[in-house]
């Protein structure tokens, strides 16, 4: 039972990191009908600028300000930055392919995404960077269950960004337009929703709660790798997908879903097993739920 | 541009088998000069492989030796002969319009082959470079069948190779070679060149029947399902394969013989056009195009959708398996990892850059971002700097790629140009 509830609490940690990044794919592929493939490598991104803000703030106020206050900072500085990494991304590789085949944009995020994992090597070598701790990991013993500070705060705070995005899409104006953006992306900018506007809002939402993610990730896994967004952004592109297009609700889920599936697989099995145990549940899903958990019914002609 | 209009006057008279035969000159011009005088008097260390391209990014200095080498070898002798031969070659051409433009088409194939023959036969990079570009064309169309002619957004390509490749591998391992892995050959080892091409089938066979694991369940609708089943696929065919101990598991497999010699993956890659060309353009082709245009349309249309979306992405499964049977028995060498997200990323550039729709379109781009890929390699990580860059110059500005929805006429390009 213990070791159960010690699985639970990893696995509700790392099913967060794959929720709060696959909600940022689930947006775009919502309002824009695109993929993102580029958003893994936005997390990477992401959690280096978080890195340099990180270091920047332990370096200069660690002695003045009580750690939540810097804590509370760098994530507001990072997801600020990061937001404009999304837009960046829209700008030059989404904008100019709306018209294209919805499948050249994703190539173009893809290429993006190759684009920042190489600078990102170039400018600063293959050597791996370790994410400075923003507070003091303190280890908590209940009844047998061993956890951290840094997992309860990673839960909680995937769970505050979730409902606050989910305010933001549910009570805004700008909440407004997306939904009826992702209802009928043709229509809607007739009466006066600029797409111009949606869209790189949407990327820079998707991209800023990544990127506090990737935060979240360095204090949980300390070790940066210009290549540690590729694995993690395919798998919330499944999961993302596998919530149901345009359902934020849905791509949270999945996300939980998945990283459950993964830690409570190699719980029984050996760890090797555990992708394939992992896709093999997702095909099954997706065979009798073609259109994920919360799919709503749309008919889509693709554009080639 | 006066230049470049008296430069297409003078040379288009010339016809395809008089370019054949210039290219031909180079290479002998290459085979037999080309070490002990060109390179040597040039300062070269050796004959540069690929055009110089690796020499000129490594050592800056050598650049005017090597266009030097480039104009003496290649340019040279490709436009005098061309431009001498002219005459002569058209009346062959001309000659060769009487025939069946099957025949034709395979002399030239032949007039091919002994060019790239000669020029791999310098060193064995080339002759790896070369074979690794065919086997790349082959994939590159059989996922055009699937993202292109069908339409959809599949991902699983790694997969369907793997499956080609660990099937042919145990195969030949299995019937052909004794190894520590699967004990004595069964077969006598002089059999297996012959019966190579049946363990590529088999393979073939194998990926494509396991592609119905991602068709079945994502054609029941339409939508972007495909894209994450296919990828599921490909992640559970990797991760399954590393847990097979029996075939090596994540080490890998290696010891394949070496069947896939130049000729027999130039016959393979001529096959798949070929097939690939005849499916497309059959009934089944267009119902495909129908299909991927208009589905209820197409419905109505008495088109079977579901049975056609089918059968093509099994079809376009078939030859990826192949060409990773052909793949695993060029490197001799494979493991799991091969297959994974960069093959697949490798892949969608290829096609996406060629073009949809179109065989020479993937050929194009197969070629194009293999032999750029090699000819950067000194450029180490600035490489992936570059091609992602002209990929997505590519896709905003052809955004079907660079020849999409075009296929070239063989008989218009064998004409004879007498006038």
């Amino acid at each position: 039972m213990d070791y159960f509830l010690q699985n639970l609490i990893n696995a509700l940690q790392w099913g967060s990191f794959y929720a709060v990044i696959s909600i940022g794919y689930s947006m775009v592929y919502g309002v824009l009908m695109v993929f993102n493939f580029a958003h893994g490598d936005i997390f990477m991104l992401g959690t280096y600028i978080g890195f340099a803000i990180a270091t920047l703030f332990i370096a200069v106020f660690s002695a003045l300000l009580p750690t939540w206050v810097i804590f509370a900072a760098v994530v507001i500085i990072t997801m600020f930055l990061a937001s404009w990494i999304g837009v960046f991304v829209e700008v030059v590789g989404y904008r100019p392919l709306r018209q294209a085949p919805r499948a050249s944009a994703a190539i173009t995020g893809l290429m993006i995404g190759i684009i920042f994992e190489t600078g990102i090597l170039i400018f600063l070598g293959a050597k791996r960077l370790s994410f400075p701790p923003l507070m003091e990991s303190h280890v908590y013993n209940i009844g047998g269950v061993y956890f951290t500070n840094i997992k309860v705060m990673v839960i909680v705070i995937s769970l505050i960004l979730m409902l606050a995005l989910h305010g933001l899409i549910q009570k805004t104006k700008w909440g407004m337009a997306m939904r009826a953006m992702s209802f009928d992306f043709l229509a809607v900018p007739l009466m006066g929703v600029s797409i111009n506007i949606i869209a790189p809002l949407t990327f820079a939402i998707g991209a800023g709660l990544a990127s506090v993610a990737g935060i979240l990730y360095g204090q949980a896994y300390p070790i940066l790798d210009p290549y540690m967004g590729v694995l993690i952004g395919w798998k919330a592109f499944v999961a993302a997908i596998l919530g149901g297009r345009g359902s934020i609700k849905g791509a949270a889920m999945a996300g939980y879903l998945l990283g459950f599936i993964e830690i409570f697989v190699a719980m029984v099995f050996p760890s090797t097993f555990r992708d394939l145990i992992a896709y093999s549940i997702i095909l099954l899903i997706l065979t009798y739920r073609p259109r994920g958990f919360f799919g709503m019914e749309y008919s889509t002609k693709l554009r080639l | 541009m006066e230049i470049a209009r008296k430069f297409k006057n003078t040379f288009s008279m010339v016809p395809m088998f008089g370019w054949l035969s210039g290219a031909l000159a180079a290479v002998l011009v290459e085979y037999f000069l080309g070490y002990n005088y060109i390179s040597l008097v040039l300062g070269l260390p050796k004959i540069p492989v690929l055009f110089g391209t690796l020499i000129m990014l490594k050592t800056p200095i050598m650049i005017p030796s090597v266009l030097a080498y480039d104009l003496i070898v290649y340019i040279i002798p490709v436009l005098t002969v061309a431009k001498l031969t002219a005459p002569a070659t058209n009346k062959i051409a001309g000659s060769l319009e009487k025939i069946p433009i099957w025949l034709s088409t395979i002399i030239h194939l032949v007039l091919f082959y002994g060019i790239m023959h000669l020029w791999a036969g310098i060193n064995d990079y080339r002759l790896l470079v070369l074979k690794l570009t065919m086997v790349s064309i082959i994939l590159t169309i059989s996922i055009n069948v699937i993202n292109g002619y069908q339409g959809e957004f599949s991902c699983s390509h790694p997969g369907f190779m793997a499956v080609g490749a660990y099937v042919a591998s145990i195969l030949t391992l299995v019937l052909f070679v004794n190894d520590k892995m699967f004990g004595q050959a069964l077969l006598p080892a002089e059999l297996g060149p012959w019966l190579f091409p049946f363990i590529l089938i088999a393979g073939g066979a194998v990926a494509a029947l396991s592609s119905l694991i991602v068709a079945i369940p994502s054609f029941r609708t339409r939508g972007d399902y495909l894209a994450i089943i296919s990828l599921a696929f490909m992640f559970i065919v990797k991760s399954a394969i590393e847990n097979m101990n029996f075939i090596g598991g994540a080490r890998g497999m290696s010891s394949q013989p070496d069947y896939a010699s130049l000729p027999v993956i130039f016959c393979w890659t001529i096959l798949t056009i070929w097939i690939v060309h005849n499916f497309v353009t059959s009934i089944m082709g267009k119902a495909l195009n129908a299909v991927r245009d208009d589905e209820a349309a197409s419905e109505s249309m008495t088109v079977k959708t579901k049975k056609t979306k089918i059968i093509a992405f099994m079809f376009g499964a078939f030859w990826a398996g192949v060409a990773g049977g052909l793949f695993a028995h060029i490197l001799r060498f494979i493991n799991p990892g091969t297959f994974s997200i960069q093959r697949l990323a490798e892949i969608l550039a290829m096609v996406y850059f060629g073009g949809l729709n179109s065989i020479i379109g993937s050929i194009v781009g197969a070629v194009s971002i293999s032999l750029l890929g090699e000819a950067l390699r000194p450029l180490e990580l600035f490489k992936w700097i570059i091609i992602p860059l002209i990929l997505i110059f590519v896709m905003i500005y052809r955004p079907y790629g660079l020849i999409s929805f075009k296929e070239i006429n063989v008989k218009k390009l064998f004409r004879s140009k007498n006038k």
